[in-house]
Parts: structure tokens; C-alpha cells; sequence
């Protein structure tokens, strides 16, 4: 026999039971947080935006003759993606939505960053907002921004009242502070005003 | 072209030292360091040399030694003891004389590495009496701006990614950012400078040579850093101020049907969202502007020749050619395309 | 207490008879690591977990050198489409962060916390339970960094993460907070190695072990210990600050100049941590070379006081040159001359420390070209170079050419790789049959080593053309026009034959692990005392403390060479000894095995981890770590008799003697 240190010292021969199914629950845990990472992470250049048609069928009113045609939401994956979050922050200036919006403060516009929605606060209402125009003021973006873009705006207007995940929302940016980082925004609850509901 | 030939046959000089300076031999192009075009760059070139032979110098002496060191011929007696724990006074007095002497070399030359070094920095950045001609650079992920300030306001314009200078006029170059730091780097014509957010730099040269160079962004600004670069055409007085009358008038007015239909189709669609074009509504900052368009070499900040069939390609899907830039995909139809084509190349 | 009497070599020298037998049996008792898993996870001795260390240090080397692959695939040719500039940059980011942070100053700190002990003679590090968790700690930055960079979360902006390009304006994500945090975890081990270095180099060197007769290695480490104290501390605040701007609800204006912060500052904290770095790397290197020197030689060092000022005052100059890094940036010019003459000047200790090594070659009896030493002087060659090229990039005017460029990239593989690497894999050859009891293979140690040297050169010599030609560094592609596609394939094509040449190792030392020759206590037949105990040596490391009558102990021994006895061998008890004339001091007891630092790196982990995802981790891990430093100093009780036998078994006066064996 040598004399000397065991470095790595034999582990016991089986792992027991529970500490499979512990390895096991920490792999599926694992994933899920991969799943979320990949998903907040990437980095989409060559894009087709998320379900461009699917905001042609909204509504402008829920008021419909007969029983009422269930909904059927628009997800829009931009709302867990840092990167079209902060892409749509950009163009929120270079487009100059902060031209009347300011930064979510209102001012020519109404303040995006309150609870309040004139035309609905459902990522479609938002996108259809940006593309039609509305009346009072509210430019149509048709043809002007690529889809994408409008919803890059949109997640990222959403993300203004605190509707999108801190985790992916932008942080502080390299300008005067006027108002908390959109990733430390309040969740307001919207609600519908100045339109019959 | 003195300098170039002189350099030329040091580059022989070179080749004949060492086999492994070959690399050496074949410094030429837009972008070399050591083809200098400004005096500023010259100098720098220079030192450079002085550093390159110097430093040769040494590495061969210390080889030398050392390969020595390894496999001189020991006599018997220095092979007897098996470790030598009380070595021969004298030969480490000699020893310890060499290795002064050594040492002492070494701070001389370092002494005069420094003198020479502080010398070219003092002359690189020297400014004289003349009027300099005055650009202003901003960097842009990820184009370059260049802003060419008249005494008549209304004779200054912006320009992008194409660097005009007139040959042997002294330049100022007052550099600053939009967003991140870049780094503006012509190496034919001076060292680089950081262009810093919140913060003014300044370069300092007189081209003096003519050609067209091309730069760079050095410091990594993210996706599209690798593809920033520029051009710089140094031109005759003439030749410039005939570009300068002509860069400062508006774009010209579209001369036929097809041209009025592509200039229709660049302000409705999402051009007009970024691009300015002097004389009509588009007049956004936020990418190049295209007034000129048609006189510049290059598009895609220096990455492609300024060829209708590019300017298709990069229209159409700039994201396939560079990755992550700015540019959106346009989903144009094929006639709408080509009016807009025509309309551009129409820009001169 | 003892006194001035007993100092080694002067008097108090009494023969006695030692028990080895029953000694023996003692030490092997009470340093006993617990078997199995357990036992594995709360070992406090300091050679596992420095084998750890440089295991792990050379795995994540392994990962870093795949990155460099990628990169040099890409790269091969103008205009590739292997890599997109998102992966690009994630890899070359993490890339340099792995080897910087991951594997260079782990590896180097990880063979002073092996050797240090060995080499002065004692029994363990100073504060056993601090060097465990400061390895628990490093690993779980760097999985930290590896998860992210496999969850497409890796860090993108480069290994010194420039603002604002890092800030929460421009990198958006959880990317740049992955790298800051890791920083953190590696920052902390390394403060943690460097006091475990410092203290036990001071402190616990074998009696007669003066200052003037430390062995040169455990002196490079000691100052690359000093270094670590005050360069880590200023890029642990840079990271911290970076973090606190981008953190949720937090969100500072450090570095935000509308706000009043300043871009710059963070180049000058980063660079104030970042040059001092490449030394922390290179000096540890410096005193490998020395070390295989010497031995090599087999002669005395030739101007050990000035190799032991170089490194002294390299420590000192390099924390004079960080602006050398920023001379591209508007900073006055009269500053920027001060930082070129303090660069310039870094070359003379240098130089001091190359003839010296050249001196002791040169006096030496005749060489054996073996593998370690082959090592060394592939080490020389290629420093010069990268020195020489490091004088061409202090002087400001050159520098603005050449900065961020192709020939930076080039220099500093030349400084690191020639400077660190080669001499790591001298000493991992040199050393390897002190872990194994084996011998490397030599026929496969010159094959790696050449195939090192001649793929590194033919990778890296050709990108100072590059840089020259106008190259800028951190390219994910380049235009067929530039004309750099010829020598970037030639680099590409030096990248395959240095990975064969790391091949090569990975091939040899896992067969020499079995079938490598047996190697005996002291192989090379080498001067310092890590030689003097058997190969491994066991877990108590010496039998008896050894004293020292000069700086070459082993080459020295005599068979009346005295030994210290009255270290209670029942407890794991080590001899404290004075800082300058290591005359024995007094008794110091070492804990035992403890699981205490890993529940402490756990709560260290939750800490740094959780903020990178909300504030409220702060006080968690705050209430978390309270718990686990609770624990970790919760007294042993020792029962009442025990403690009675203790002071009855102490010899009256001093407690210790210097015996002779016999």
C-alpha cells in the first residue's frame, strides 16, 4: 500500500432511490428554466412577426348581435424576449411615439404607463391602434413600420404599465431618468375608459 | 511615393533577416498601418519600424544566448558532482558582469524607445496655425456619420460612411457617439480614437497622398461591428470642393415617370421612417442619409459596392447580409422595386 | 511561547527517540478524510482541493479551447456563415472570460494552494474550511457561466464588458448579468487563495525557512497573492456597480453619463484590475520557470535577490499601466507619456528575470532536454516576443495603430500563453508524478510540445500582420476584399495543430496515469521540500516538520538534519513560525473536515445568483449566509479531559523541540 491522500474517494456503490427522482426533478426544473432563458434570450434577425393576421379579426366593440363569439387572445412572444423588448424601446424614441406619449407619461397623447385604455390593452388593440390610427390624433403606421416592429411597439408599450415580465422588460437607459425602468414598473390592472363597454 | 519605395526595400532588407519576417513583406492595401498617407501616420510608421528592427535585434541576441545556454559543450568536471551548490566564484562574477552589462543595454534602449516614442506623440498631435478643415464624426450602431460644418449653415451637410478629404489640408476630426463606443480607425491615415458617449475626441491629420482608404470600427459595438466601416477619398482641391458644392444642394428632382413612382414608393413605405433625402418629407436621422446616394463607392457602410443589383439585395433583405443590423426586410413587389431602384440610382 | 534559544540551527537541538510507528498511525488518524461522498464534499485538506481546482481550472480550459475552435473555423475564411455574430460574440466573450477568469488564475493559484504547504513545510493551508469554499465558490461561477452560455444566455460583450455596450441600455437580458455575477464567484475564490497563500507562506514555513531562503515559487506566489489583494477588489466593485445598474428595482447611474456617471470610469476600474492581471497570470509562471530551472540545472539559482526584487517590483509596476489599455480614449497627453514610461519600464524587471534564468542555464551542469524543460524554454522564446511586442503597445503614438487590433490579440497570446500556459505544462509534467506517483510519458511529452509550439506560433504570429493590415479585433467576419483570408487561414490551420498538440496531453496523462513509470519520491532530484515526503504524499503531508539550514533543503540533507517534534499528532496541529526568521512560534490547531463551506458557497450562490432576477435575494441570502457562517464557527466541544491531557502533554518551556532523529 502506498501512502498517500485518496483524492477522489469512492462514492457509495448505488445512488438510492429518492436521490434518482431528485436528480430527475432537478433535470425537468432545469429545462424548464432553459426553456424560459432561450425564449428571453434570443435574438431574432430575419423574423416573421408573431400572428400578424391573427389582429386582423379583432373587435373594435364587444357589442355583437347574438351570443357573444368567444375571443381567441393574441400571444405575443415579444412580451419574453429582451431583445424585440428593447428593440421596440428604440423605435419607441426614433419613431417618436415619445413625440406626443412622452415616455409613457402622456402629455399630446395619453400616458401609457397608468392603468387607463381608451382603445383596449390586449397586444391586437395595441397593434391595431398603432396600424389604423385612431381618431384625436393617433397616426396609422400602415406600411410605415413592418409588422414585426408594431409588435416590438406593442410588447414593449405593454411593458410601460408593468404587463410583461421584469425578467425581460428593458432596465434603466442612458438618458436623463424621467420615471423607474420599465423592469421595476408597478403591474397596473387596465381597465376601459372613455368607450361604452 | 518616396515613402512607399523606401519602405519597399526595407521590406527586402527584412526578408533576407529571418524566414519567419516573410509575413512582413506583403503590408500593402487600404488599410495598412504602415503605408501611411498623412505625415501623422508616417511618423507613427516610423516608430513603428524602429520598434520592429529593435525588437528583432533582441529577440535574435536572447535566442542566441539562450540556445548557447542550452547546449554549450560542458567539460568533464562540470559534469561530476551530481548538483553544484557552491558554483565557481569567478565564473559567477563574470557571469553577474555579463548580466549587468545585459541589463544595462536593455535600459538604454528603452530610454531611447521612450525619447522616440514621446517625440512622435508630441509631433502626431500637433496642431498648426492654418484653419483646419472641421468634420464631425458620430457613430452610429452601425454607420458612421459625417457631418461636414460650413461657416454658412446652409452650406453644411451630413454625409455617411464615405470620408471625403481635400490632399494637404490639415483635418479636425471632433468624434462622438449616438450610443456605444466605437472606434474610428483609418490606418493609412492616423492611429484610431474612441468615439464615447457624453464625450468629445479629436484626430488630428493632413492627407497628403491621394487614393481611397478604407477604416473601421475597432472597438466592438455589438452585432454588426465586424461590417462598420468606411471609406476615405482623398482628393484634389478641386476635385473636392466640386464634391462639397455638390453634396451641399439638395437631392435632385426624379427626371421620369418611373423615378417619381420610386420616389412615391420610398415615402409611403417605411423608408421614410429613418432615411432623410434633402429636398423632400423624409428628413429621419436615424439611418444613413441617402441625398447622395448614388455618388457614393459604397453601401452597407463600406460592406458592398454601390451596384443597383447590391442595392436590391440590401433593400430587400439586409438581415441575410448583415445580420442584426437596423435595416428591416422590405416586402416590396417587383415593380414597386424597380421604380425604387431607379429612383435611388437617380440620387447622384 | 518560544524563544529566542531555540532558534534553528543556533542551539535547543536534543536527540530523542521518535516513535515513527506510533506517529504515524496518529496523523494518518486525525487527517483522515471521511469516505464516500460525504466525506468528499466536506474535505478541508489542501491537496484535494487544489486537485479539484486544477482539474476543474483545466476542463473549463478544455471548454475555452473548443470556443477558440469555433472561432478559428469561422474565421478561416472571409465571409463564413458558420457562426451568426450572436454566437460569435457569445463565444468569444466567453472565451476570454473562461480563460481569464476560469482557468488562468484558478490553475496558477490552485498549484500555490498544492505547493505552498508542501513547499514550506507544513501541514496544511492556514484557514482549511476559507480554501474549500473558495473552491466550491469558483465552481459554481463557472457553471454558472457555461449554463448561460448553453441556454443562449451567454455573455456577448466582450471578456472586459465595455459600457454602455453591458449597460441595461444596449444589452438587454439577463446575458451581461451572468458575466458580472460570475465575476463576482472567481473574484472571491481568487481573495480567498490569495490570504490562504499569504498567511501560510508568512506564517508557517519549517523552522530555519528565513525570507531569504523561501523557494521562488512559493515567493511568485506570495506576490501574485499581493497582486490578487489589491486587483480584485477594484473589478469586484466594477462588476457589483455593472450589476446594481442593471439589477430590477435598483437600476444605479454609474456608468450613465446624462445622470452624472461616466463611461470611462468603468475602463479605468476594469483596466485598474485588468492589467495587474496578466502579471497575477505570468508571475505564478515566472516562478515555474525558476523552479524547473534550477533543477534542470542542477545548480543554485543564479541571482535569487534579483529574481525576488523582479518579481517585487513587477507587483508594483503593474499596477502603473492600466491606462496603456485606453490610449485610444480622450485622456490628456501629458498622462498618457506617465503610463507609457511605467509600461516601458515593466520590461526591465522582466528582462533582470530572463538573463537570470539564461545565467543559470548557461552555469548549469549539462541539460537534459526532458519534456518540463523543453516547456521552459518554449517559454522564454515565445515571452520575448510577446514582451517585446508589449513595449511597441506602451508607447501611446504606436499603440493608436496597433490597439484593438489583430496584433493585440497576437500579443497577448503571446503573453499568456507563452507566459502562463507553457510553463503550466512544464510544471503539470514536472509535477505530475508528485500527484500520480508516475512519470509522463517523454516520447509523448515532446511530441505535445512541439506540436504546441509550432501550432501556437503558426496561429498567432501571423494575426500581428493582421493587425498591422489593418485587422480589428472582435470580427465575426471579414470582406474577401481585405485580403486577410490567406494568413487568417493560416492561423485557423495552427489552431488544429495546437488542439493536437493539447490532444496529445489529454492522451498521456490519462495513460500515464496507469501505465506510467514509477516515479519515486524525487524524480528530478529537486531542491525544495515538496520532494522530501513520499509521491503522493499523505494527507498529514510530512511525518516530522523538516527544518531548513539554507535555500536548497533537499540537495542538503544530512542524516543529522533535525526534525520537529511535540506537534501533537492526535489532533490536527500545525507549527506557526515567525515571518521573517521563521523561528517556531507557536502551536496552531487546523479544524477538521467540515461541510460548513459548502453550505456557505450554497448561500453565496443563492446571493449572487438570485439578484441577477430580483433584489429580494439580498436579504434572503443574507439571512442564508447568517445561518451557514453560524454553523461554520460553532465551537467543537472538546470534553474537559481531553483539554487537561492537552496541557499536561505539553513538554515544559516551549512546548516544542528540534530532535534529532535517530
Amino acid at each position: 500500500m502506498r501512502e498517500g491522500i485518496l483524492l477522489f474517494p469512492r462514492p457509495a456503490r448505488r445512488s438510492p432511490p429518492a436521490l434518482r427522482l431528485r436528480v430527475v426533478g432537478m433535470g425537468a426544473l432545469a429545462l424548464l428554466i432553459f426553456q424560459a432563458a432561450c425564449k428571453r434570450e434570443e435574438r431574432g434577425f430575419r423574423v416573421q412577426p408573431p400572428s400578424a393576421s391573427a389582429a386582423e379579426g379583432s373587435r373594435m366593440t364587444d357589442f355583437q348581435p347574438g351570443p357573444r363569439t368567444p375571443e381567441s387572445p393574441v400571444k405575443n412572444e415579444y412580451e419574453d424576449n429582451a431583445y424585440a423588448l428593447s428593440e421596440g424601446k428604440r423605435l419607441f424614441q426614433e419613431y417618436n411615439c415619445s413625440g406626443c406619449h412622452f415616455n409613457g407619461g402622456g402629455g399630446i397623447g395619453p400616458a401609457l404607463m397608468d392603468d387607463e385604455w381608451l382603445y383596449g390593452d390586449k397586444p391586437e388593440n395595441i397593434f391595431e391602434t398603432i396600424v389604423e390610427g385612431r381618431p384625436n390624433g393617433m397616426p396609422s403606421f400602415r406600411g410605415k413600420v413592418p409588422d414585426y416592429q408594431v409588435w416590438q411597439l406593442v410588447a414593449y408599450v405593454r411593458s410601460l404599465s408593468g404587463q410583461v415580465g421584469s425578467n425581460a422588460a428593458p432596465g434603466r437607459s442612458d438618458h436623463m431618468q424621467t420615471s423607474s425602468p420599465e423592469q421595476s414598473r408597478p403591474r397596473e390592472s387596465p381597465k376601459l375608459s372613455g368607450k361604452p363597454r | 511615393m518616396k515613402r512607399h519605395k523606401e519602405t519597399q526595400s526595407r521590406y527586402r532588407v527584412t526578408g533576407c533577416c529571418c524566414a519567419a519576417l516573410m509575413f512582413f513583406q506583403d503590408l500593402s492595401g487600404a488599410h495598412s498601418s504602415v503605408e501611411p498617407a498623412t505625415p501623422q501616420a508616417g511618423r507613427i510608421a516610423n516608430l513603428w519600424w524602429v520598434m520592429f528592427y529593435v525588437s528583432v535585434a533582441v529577440l535574435a541576441l536572447v535566442t542566441a544566448a539562450l540556445i548557447y545556454a542550452v547546449f554549450r559543450r560542458r567539460s568533464a568536471r562540470e559534469q561530476t558532482a551530481p548538483v553544484d551548490l557552491s558554483p565557481n566564484t569567478n565564473r559567477e562574477r563574470k557571469a553577474t558582469r555579463a548580466a549587468a552589462v545585459a541589463l544595462a543595454v536593455t535600459i538604454a534602449i528603452l530610454f531611447v524607445l521612450l525619447g522616440l516614442s514621446f517625440t512622435t506623440g508630441r509631433a502626431v498631435s500637433f496642431l498648426s496655425n492654418e484653419s483646419p478643415l472641421e468634420i464631425k464624426a458620430v457613430g452610429h450602431r452601425w454607420w458612421w456619420e459625417f457631418q461636414y460644418v460650413d461657416p454658412v449653415p446652409s452650406r453644411g451637410f451630413i454625409t455617411a460612411n464615405e470620408l471625403r478629404l481635400p490632399q494637404g489640408r490639415q483635418i479636425v476630426l471632433t468624434l462622438t457617439s449616438n450610443d456605444v463606443i466605437h472606434s474610428f480607425w483609418a490606418p493609412n491615415l492616423m492611429g484610431k480614437k474612441d468615439l464615447i458617449p457624453g464625450q468629445e475626441s479629436r484626430l488630428i491629420f493632413r492627407p497628403e497622398k491621394q487614393g481611397v482608404f478604407r477604416g473601421q470600427c475597432a472597438e466592438f459595438c455589438g452585432f454588426q461591428h465586424a461590417q462598420m466601416g468606411f471609406l476615405v477619398l482623398v482628393e484634389s482641391d478641386g476635385d473636392f470642393s466640386d464634391w462639397y458644392n455638390h453634396e451641399s444642394q439638395q437631392a435632385v428632382q426624379p427626371s421620369n415617370d418611373s423615378e417619381k413612382r420610386g420616389r412615391q414608393v420610398f415615402l409611403s413605405s417605411t423608408c421614410v421612417m429613418c432615411h432623410t433625402i434633402g429636398g423632400t418629407p423624409a428628413n429621419s436621422n436615424i439611418g444613413p442619409p441617402l441625398t447622395h446616394l448614388a455618388s457614393r463607392t459604397s453601401i452597407a457602410a463600406a460592406t458592398l459596392t454601390n451596384s443597383r443589383e447590391n442595392l436590391a439585395k440590401w433593400v430587400t433583405d439586409s438581415q441575410k447580409i448583415k445580420p442584426g443590423n437596423r435595416m428591416p426586410p422590405n416586402v416590396l413587389g417587383p415593380e414597386n422595386l424597380d421604380d425604387l431602384l431607379n429612383y435611388l440610382t437617380s440620387l447622384k | 511561547m518560544i524563544n529566542e534559544r531555540s532558534k534553528p540551527g543556533k542551539a535547543h537541538i536534543e536527540t530523542a527517540t521518535l516513535d515513527v510507528e506510533r506517529d504515524r498511525a496518529e496523523l494518518e488518524r486525525s487527517w483522515e478524510t471521511r469516505p464516500g461522498f460525504i466525506g468528499w464534499l466536506t474535505t478541508t485538506n489542501h491537496k484535494s482541493i487544489a486537485i479539484r481546482y486544477i482539474v476543474t481550472a483545466f476542463i473549463f480550459f478544455l471548454f475555452g479551447g473548443i470556443l477558440a475552435a469555433l472561432m478559428r473555423i469561422q474565421l478561416a475564411r472571409p465571409r463564413s456563415e458558420f457562426l451568426g455574430p450572436d454566437a460569435y460574440d457569445q463565444v468569444f466573450t466567453v472565451h476570454g472570460s473562461t480563460m481569464m477568469f476560469l482557468f488562468a488564475v484558478p490553475i496558477m493559484t490552485a498549484l500555490g494552494l498544492y505547493f505552498v504547504p508542501l513547499m514550506v513545510g507544513t501541514r496544511n493551508v492556514a484557514f482549511p474550511k476559507l480554501n474549500a469554499f473558495g473552491y466550491y465558490v469558483y465552481l459554481t461561477g463557472g457553471i454558472l457561466l457555461y449554463l448561460g452560455l448553453l441556454s443562449n444566455t451567454g455573455p456577448d460583450t466582450g471578456w472586459f464588458s465595455y459600457v454602455p455596450l453591458s449597460g441595461p441600455d444596449f444589452a438587454p437580458g439577463k446575458r451581461v448579468d451572468i458575466w458580472a455575477q460570475m465575476i463576482t464567484f472567481t473574484e472571491i475564490a481568487a481573495l480567498v487563495a490569495a490570504v490562504e497563500i499569504i498567511v501560510t507562506a508568512f506564517k508557517m514555513r519549517a523552522p530555519g525557512m528565513s525570507l531569504n531562503r523561501i523557494p521562488l515559487f512559493v515567493w511568485a506566489m506570495v506576490v501574485t497573492a499581493f497582486m490578487i489583494i489589491f486587483a480584485m477588489p477594484a473589478i469586484m466593485l466594477a462588476s457589483s456597480m455593472l450589476a446594481t445598474d442593471r439589477l430590477t428595482g435598483v437600476s444605479t447611474h454609474f456608468f450613465n453619463p446624462a445622470e452624472g456617471g461616466d463611461a470611462l470610469l468603468w475602463q479605468h476600474l476594469f483596466w485598474f484590475f485588468g492589467h495587474p492581471e496578466v502579471y497575477i497570470i505570468f508571475i505564478p509562471g515566472t516562478g515555474i520557470v525558476s523552479t524547473l530551472i534550477v533543477t534542470f540545472a542542477r545548480r543554485i539559482a543564479f541571482g535569487y535577490t534579483a529574481l525576488v526584487l523582479s518579481l517585487i517590483s513587477t507587483g508594483f509596476i503593474g499596477f502603473g499601466l492600466w491606462v496603456h489599455h485606453m490610449f485610444a480614449t480622450p485622456l490628456p497627453q501629458l498622462g498618457q507619456s506617465f503610463f507609457t514610461g511605467a509600461s516601458i519600464m515593466i520590461a526591465i524587471p522582466s528582462g533582470v528575470q530572463i538573463f537570470c534564468w539564461i545565467a543559470t542555464l548557461w552555469l548549469g551542469k549539462r541539460l537534459e532536454l526532458k519534456t518540463p524543460l523543453l516547456f521552459v524554454l518554449g517559454f522564454v522564446f515565445t515571452f520575448v516576443i510577446g514582451g517585446l511586442t508589449g513595449v511597441m503597445l506602451g508607447s501611446a503614438p504606436l499603440d493608436l495603430q496597433v490597439h484593438d487590433t489583430f496584433f493585440v490579440v497576437a500579443h497577448l497570446h503571446y503573453v499568456l500563453i507563452g507566459g502562463a500556459i507553457f510553463p503550466l505544462f512544464g510544471a503539470l509534467y514536472y509535477w505530475f508524478p508528485k500527484w500520480t506517483g508516475r512519470l509522463m510519458n517523454e516520447r509523448l511529452g515532446k511530441l505535445n510540445f512541439w506540436l504546441m509550439l509550432i501550432g501556437f506560433h503558426l496561429t498567432f504570429f501571423p494575426m500581428h500582420q493582421l493587425g498591422i493590415q489593418g485587422m480589428p479585433r472582435r470580427v465575426y467576419t471579414y470582406l474577401p476584399e481585405t485580403g486577410w483570408g490567406a494568413l487568417n487561414l493560416l492561423a485557423s490551420i495552427g489552431a488544429a495543430v495546437l488542439t493536437a498538440g493539447v490532444i496529445a496531453f489529454l492522451i498521456n496523462v490519462f495513460w500515464s496515469r496507469r501505465h506510467g513509470a514509477p516515479a519515486g519520491d524525487n524524480p528530478w532530484n529537486s531542491d525544495t521540500l515538496e520532494w522530501a515526503t513520499s509521491s503522493p504524499p499523505p494527507s498529514y503531508n510530512f511525518l516530522y516538520i523538516p527544518t531548513v539550514r539554507n535555500r536548497y533543503p533537499v540537495w542538503t540533507v544530512e542524516p543529522d538534519t533535525p526534525v520537529v517534534a511535540g506537534l501533537r499528532t492526535d489532533v490536527r496541529e500545525a507549527l506557526v513560525t515567525h515571518t521573517i526568521t521563521a523561528a517556531p512560534d507557536h502551536r496552531y490547531e487546523l479544524p477538521n473536515s467540515s461541510i460548513w463551506p459548502l453550505v456557505l458557497a450554497a448561500a453565496t450562490a443563492v446571493t449572487f445568483i438570485g439578484v441577477i432576477f430580483t433584489a429580494w435575494a439580498i436579504p434572503i441570502g443574507a439571512a442564508l449566509t447568517f445561518i451557514a457562517l453560524v454553523g461554520w464557527f460553532w465551537p467543537n466541544s472538546e470534553p474537559a479531559a481531553l483539554e487537561a491531557e492537552r496541557h499536561r502533554s505539553l513538554p515544559t518551556g516551549d512546548g516544542l523541540s528540534l530532535e534529532q532523529q535517530t
